[in-house]
């Protein structure tokens, strides 16, 4: 500004700017207080996750029934390919396998879905987050959010069922809320490394469903590991009950279901279930952070 | 006149760059696509529209500055970097406090009522749930919705465009900010509405510590602003007094 003399005429940018405490706009904050930011806007987190939940359902003449019956649905179908048609029930009564069944199928996709949501979270939002200031982390952790209010309406569906089949209320049911939380902690983690990758690589949102259902087969949604592989080497077997989606499925089910005893838990289940938690909860939210900057880009 | 020498924003040489996936020109096939996967690194394919090239200003405490330029010239964007929403290029902008962008639109969801969309639109612009509470009636009030009937508990997708608009434009303007930024699009509403927001706009003037407004009306730069820049193909082609700029601005424009 030529026109306009002024004692500081002659300093450059970044000299006036520190003179009068400018901060560079759109800057990373620190970890530390990032992590504050984000605590500060734990009210809209929470309201933005409902609001997507609410409004998913919105148009349907049925409403947020919903919310249970697409569950339902889903485990209907499961239940008529790998129960009726394939025969998958191996190793199990049918008291058993359809609690089994129903249990993985909700808890994979608590995981599944929270990927899905996580890889858009980022680029599926660019309108919101070119228009409002607010720690980016925001929105994955709002999608897994949602994914865990609609998880917890396929609860109602699973108690319905495991009851249904002969698994009462018992002590050992109080563990879900554990489990819940650690695979919580494990999606959210998730979802945010995919919110990263997925805001620099919009295609991922097209290749996800094909690693999510490759994951889902891998992981004994729908037949028991060690039955299955009982004529494969047993390193096979322990990698992929170790794997994180299967060790969430089986506390679960372990919680859950009567007849499905610890035997079925590969050693060290709930040291592999806290430390996936942990290391993907931790890695992932560092992992986002780091890029804080530069979603928006597009 | 002191006090208007204090900087609230500091571009320096600023660049924006956009970056578009898939509006490739020339052969767009699966195996160009093919290719420019294989080929990363050079982001070929990508296309970059290089929308504000090397911006340098300085804005005061208590100026109005509009922004002028015809339509694709860059000022939407570069209010976008200022509030730090678009990552820069190169060069750098500082600001003091945070500054913000008037605009609330992404955060609504359509599917919902009137009423959770005044809750989340708040809580997204960074209100508390109180100050929300609070303010609820006075952004209910104003908008002007609930005056035909009890329109606030129906979900937004029934309402009409100009209801919608001016109940955005509503909880848009509840809040407080430092430096403000207001892009054109919010004159909407009837007559009668219009009136009701440029008040609020002069109020939140009087708040904030700089406000910047980008408008293709003339006069409301004139009546708003004490400085203008004008930008023409993202380069600043004039910063100067209102009337100086909008002279030339219109000389340019064949007015």
């Amino acid at each position: 500004m030529s026109d306009r003399p002024s004692p500081d005429e002659g300093l450059s940018a970044a000299e006036l700017a520190a003179k009068y405490g400018l901060a560079v706009s759109g800057a990373r904050p620190g970890l530390g207080s990032y992590v504050r930011q984000l605590w500060g806007r734990r009210h809209f987190i929470l309201a933005f996750s409902q609001a997507k939940l609410t409004a998913q359902y919105s148009q349907a003449k049925l409403g947020q029934l919903w919310q249970v019956a697409t569950p339902l649905l889903n485990a209907l179908v499961y239940f008529l390919i790998f129960g009726l048609i394939l025969n998958a029930d191996r190793g199990f009564t049918r008291e058993v396998y359809i609690p089994f069944l129903v249990t993985g199928v909700f808890v994979f996709t608590f995981t599944q879905s929270s990927v899905m949501a996580g890889v858009r979270a980022i680029s599926g939002n660019l309108g919101l987050v070119r228009a409002l200031h607010f720690p980016r982390a925001s929105l994955p952790i709002s999608f897994s959010l949602q994914q865990l209010q609609q998880l917890l309406f396929s609860m109602i569906v699973l108690f319905a069922v495991a009851i249904g089949f002969g698994s009462y209320p018992r002590l050992s049911w109080v563990l879900i809320v554990p489990v819940l939380a650690l695979q919580f902690l494990f999606n959210t983690g998730l979802a945010m490394i995919f919110a990263r990758m997925g805001a620099k690589t919009p295609d991922l949102a097209q290749l996800m469903p094909f690693v999510m259902r490759t994951w889902m087969y891998a992981s004994g949604v729908m037949f028991s590991i060690p039955v299955m592989l009982a004529d494969h080497p047993k390193w096979i077997a322990d990698i992929l009950q170790w794997n994180p989606a299967a060790i969430y499925m089986d506390l679960m089910r372990f919680a859950l279901i009567d007849g499905y005893g610890s035997e079925n838990l590969p050693p060290h289940v709930w040291a592999v279930a806290a430390g996936w938690a942990a290391l993907v909860a931790l890695g992932g939210f560092v992992y986002f952070w780091k890029a804080e900057e530069r979603y928006g880009r597009g | 006149m002191a006090e208007s020498h204090v900087p609230t924003v500091v571009a320096d040489e600023l660049h924006i760059v956009y970056r578009v996936n898939g509006a490739k020109t020339g052969k767009g096939s699966a195996t160009s696509a093919l290719s420019r996967i294989l080929r990363r690194g050079e982001e070929r394919g990508v296309r970059k529209v290089h929308a504000v090239k090397g911006v340098s200003f300085i804005a005061y405490r208590g100026e109005a500055i509009g922004l002028i330029g015809s339509n694709g010239s860059g000022k939407s964007t570069l209010l976008r970097a200022i509030a730090g929403l678009l990552p820069a290029e190169k060069g750098k902008v500082y600001t003091d406090g945070q500054p913000s962008l008037l605009g609330v639109n992404a955060a609504l969801m359509n599917d919902l009522t009137g009423e959770r969309n005044v809750i989340l639109g708040g809580l997204a612009m960074g209100m508390s749930r109180e100050q929300i509470k609070e303010r609820y009636q006075g952004i209910v009030d104003f908008s002007g919705i609930n005056e035909k009937g009890d329109f606030i508990t129906l979900p937004m997708r029934t309402y009409s465009s100009g209801m919608a608009a001016r109940l955005r434009f509503s909880i848009a303007a509840a809040k407080d900010h430092d430096v403000l930024m207001i892009d054109e699009a919010l004159a909407t509403g009837d007559r009668k509405f219009q009136k009701r927001s440029e008040a609020r706009i002069r109020e939140l003037r009087k708040e904030a510590g700089t406000v910047f407004l980008v408008s293709h009306n003339n006069k409301s730069i004139r009546d708003t602003c004490d400085r203008v820049l004008w930008l023409e193909r993202g380069e600043l082609r004039m910063d100067g007094p209102t009337e100086e700029v909008l002279k030339e601005y219109e000389k340019f424009t064949g007015k």
